[in-house]
């Protein structure tokens, strides 16, 4: 038994395949800048790599927004439960046939293997390479008529440092290329992020979990607007008192 | 709603990255034109000299007219004795030695080595007259040669070996009645010619850049600004801004190429921001010696041989020569590409009498001080000479033979060929010991190169520097430079977690194609 779930949103997807398509990008042109082969040519590598950092930092201004705003970023938050499960099931039970140890729901998309490994994007690997990338482009910045620098000793950290954030990220590319493989069926990862919509493993409890939460969410509203009330009640009542003075 | 957004969202992106894209200044074309207009003037000659009385006579030597020069210009005489052109030195403070006086007297170059005991010789571009052994006559105004620069009939010539006079030939009437501001003829005249042939020193400053094509130098070529040598070398009371390092040591007084085109001049911020580290030269006279060949190096061991008891010499196809009896055996190059150097615009010179300490490496006559931490210091292309020269090993230093002389028998090389007689009276001349042994080393000169600047779609791409293999900058080694340096640890690093994941996918994934095919055959 399984259902159609709609599971990632519009902003979501176009988020995930620009932030894909920027740092595809990024790569290409970064490691001819690194010197590792020519395609583009030196200079245009250099001037469009700028470019699509600079739209990749927009990008990511937006998904933060995002984040926070629809409350996604609980998403991320690391937990212990099922980790050692789903370790055990890409080494093991996936040869097996072993059902996956955790089941994706709207409220959960992610693993908890995921979960750490996308937080750490999201905390260390993105923050490193935005701002060690911003150094290497500003380190020297026109001033009125005349260059300035940082006062950096070298490039050299900024450049090991974002050179080896590269090729972190190439390594978990491949990885994650591989990994969208072990779903359901070979693409029906894929074709979630493509369409939003995901075949989903028949949850029995799933209606009723999301039936709570919005009972819990609910009620938090309700006994907030009851406190309002009341405390709006309490204050009338004694402008009342006063005025009755 | 969902739609709305993501229609802002590209929306946004694609502002912004046009906003960037369309950014980059665009240059003020006027700018360009009053520049051009501004350097490339006409000076109007505010006197003709042919119609001073004064002028209009006979002149039985040169003093004569230097006489009649001063007798209106009666302060000239005075700025050029204080100028270089006329001490052939300079007071300068070089670090470790103090203030001192530092030119063509005390210093040592390796083409021929150094003026003492050769000035005749030397003097043809000597800005004076009647210079002899010991340069007496420098305290006499009128042993000025006013003609040599200001010629504007382009029919003075010094003679050889004379002192400084001007040859026989030259009428001296027509000369003085056409005096003028100085053409890059009158500059060429010493300055292309250093070192005893066309472009044997510089390699950027040679015959053709009398009449140079764009191709050639873009701000002196006669179909282009047509610039003269003093619209860059700025000159005011007959002191000319700009230096050569083959003798100056400090870092002031220099001509720039910011006097006119600021430091900030390309409409790319990141060409600006290379004009921190690197000079604009580096970039723009990608190769020197465009025309004609240039000296590289000079083998001083070989001079000496002679063919049936005459001196001789080979030719290469070009017509450059290969081997002087007198001189040795030379190397030439055309269209070089410049060696890289820092320099914070400070060097030091070997001086005579230095004593040599290490004679392992080749020795640097004249230093150029820079690195990249140095915030003063920038990438400059230079030719390097490379010479082998005359050593005394006992005391340790570089020997100034004597080479010129009128007569046999006076211990000049190039008359008697004997180096142990040259090495005795040269080092004699200048009040040195002499062992009376005499070996070779190996020494190296560098000429910064600034002249021949190409147009700037000829001038060095960024790949040229910014390259694993050929860098240009190959020799630069203490700085980190992107597209030529990496991390050994981080290449280590990064290559590796790369091959794992790969490794470890492809075995992941074909045990699952495997274990899924066993299953379907059951």
């Amino acid at each position: 038994m399984s259902r159609v779930v709609y599971i990632y949103k519009a902003f979501e997807r176009f988020w995930h395949w620009m932030q894909a398509l920027l740092i595809f990008f990024l790569a290409a042109t970064g490691f001819e800048i690194h010197g590792t082969y020519k395609f583009f040519g030196y200079e245009n590598a250099v001037a469009y790599h700028n470019y699509a950092a600079y739209a990749l930092i927009i990008l990511i201004v937006f998904a933060i927004f995002w984040h926070f705003s629809t409350g996604e970023w609980k998403q991320y938050l690391p937990t212990k439960k099922n980790l050692m499960a789903q370790a055990n099931y890409y080494l093991f039970g996936i040869f097996k046939n072993a059902p996956h140890p955790t089941k994706k729901t709207v409220l959960s998309k992610l693993n908890p293997l995921q979960k750490l490994v996308y937080l750490g994007l999201k905390i260390l690997v993105i923050p490193v390479m935005v701002i060690s990338g911003l150094l290497y482009i500003y380190y020297r910045y026109p001033h009125q008529t005349n260059i300035e620098a940082l006062s950096i000793e070298s490039l050299a950290p900024v450049a090991v440092i974002h050179t080896l954030g590269a090729y972190f990220l190439v390594a978990f590319v491949i990885s994650h290329l591989y990994l969208i493989t072990t779903g359901e069926t070979i693409t029906s990862n894929l074709r979630a992020m493509i369409t939003g919509y995901e075949e989903i493993e028949d949850n029995e409890n799933l209606n009723e979990e999301i039936e709570k939460e919005k009972a819990i969410e609910e009620k938090k509203v309700e006994s907030e607007k009851k406190l309002e009330s009341e405390k709006k009640l309490e204050t009338e009542n004694n402008q009342k008192l006063i005025i009755t003075d | 709603m969902r739609k709305i957004i993501l229609i802002v969202a590209v929306l946004f992106i694609i502002i912004v990255s046009l906003v960037f894209i369309l950014r980059e200044r665009t240059l003020d074309p006027d700018n360009l034109k009053t520049l051009a207009d501004k350097y490339q003037r006409k000076e109007k000659s505010a006197a003709d000299h042919s119609k001073f009385p004064e002028l209009n006579r006979k002149f039985n030597s040169p003093q004569e007219v230097t006489e009649t020069c001063i007798s209106c210009h009666n302060e000239r005489h005075k700025e050029i004795m204080q100028s270089n052109h006329w001490n052939w030195e300079r007071e300068e403070y070089v670090e470790g030695r103090g203030i001192i006086h530092i030119g063509k007297k005390n210093a040592i170059n390796n083409f021929c080595i150094g003026t003492e005991g050769n000035e005749k010789s030397c003097a043809k571009c000597h800005i004076g007259f009647g210079a002899t052994d010991k340069m007496q006559g420098y305290s006499d105004s009128t042993n000025i040669d006013c003609m040599v620069c200001h010629d504007n009939s382009e029919t003075y010539v010094k003679g050889s070996e004379m002192g400084g006079y001007p040859d026989p030939s030259v009428n001296l009437t027509l000369v003085a009645q056409k005096v003028g501001s100085p053409k890059r003829t009158n500059c060429g005249v010493c300055h292309f010619f250093g070192g005893g042939g066309n472009n044997v020193k510089h390699g950027d400053l040679e015959m053709s850049m009398f009449e140079p094509t764009k191709e050639v130098d873009v701000h002196m070529a006669i179909d282009g600004a047509n610039l003269q040598c003093q619209a860059c070398h700025e000159t005011k009371n007959h002191m000319m801004k700009g230096r050569v390092y083959s003798l100056s040591s400090m870092n002031r007084n220099r001509s720039e190429c910011e006097q006119c085109h600021t430091s900030t001049p390309h409409e790319k911020n990141i060409l600006n921001e290379h004009t921190l580290k690197v000079a604009c030269q580096t970039c723009h006279i990608p190769v020197y010696a465009k025309v004609n060949s240039t000296k590289t190096e000079w083998d001083w061991s070989t001079a000496g041989k002679l063919k049936d008891g005459e001196p001789y010499e080979e030719d290469d196809s070009l017509g450059n020569h290969t081997y002087l009896s007198i001189k040795g055996s030379f190397k030439w190059g055309r269209n070089l590409v410049p060696e890289y150097q820092w320099f914070n615009g400070n060097a030091s010179h070997y001086l005579l009498g230095d004593i040599v300490n290490d004679t392992s490496k080749p020795l640097v006559l004249n230093t150029l001080h820079g690195s990249y931490s140095d915030p003063e210091s920038k990438i400059i292309p230079v030719k390097v000479h490379r010479s082998i020269q005359p050593f005394d090993p006992v005391n340790k230093m570089l020997i100034q033979p004597k080479l010129v002389s009128d007569k046999s028998g006076q211990g000049a090389l190039w008359v008697d060929f004997d180096w142990q007689r040259a090495a005795e009276v040269g080092m004699k001349d200048v009040n040195l010991p002499y062992s009376g042994k005499l070996s070779f080393i190996r020494t190296e000169m560098n000429w910064p190169v600034n002249h021949m600047v190409s147009a700037k779609d000829k001038s060095v791409q960024c790949v040229e520097c910014h390259t694993k293999n050929n860098s240009r900058l190959a020799g630069l080694t203490d700085f980190y430079m992107p597209g030529r340096d990496a991390n050994s640890f981080v290449e280590f690093v990064g290559k590796a977690s790369i091959i794992l994941t790969l490794v470890g996918v492809s075995a992941h994934g074909l045990i699952r194609i495997l274990i899924s095919r066993k299953k379907g055959k059951k």
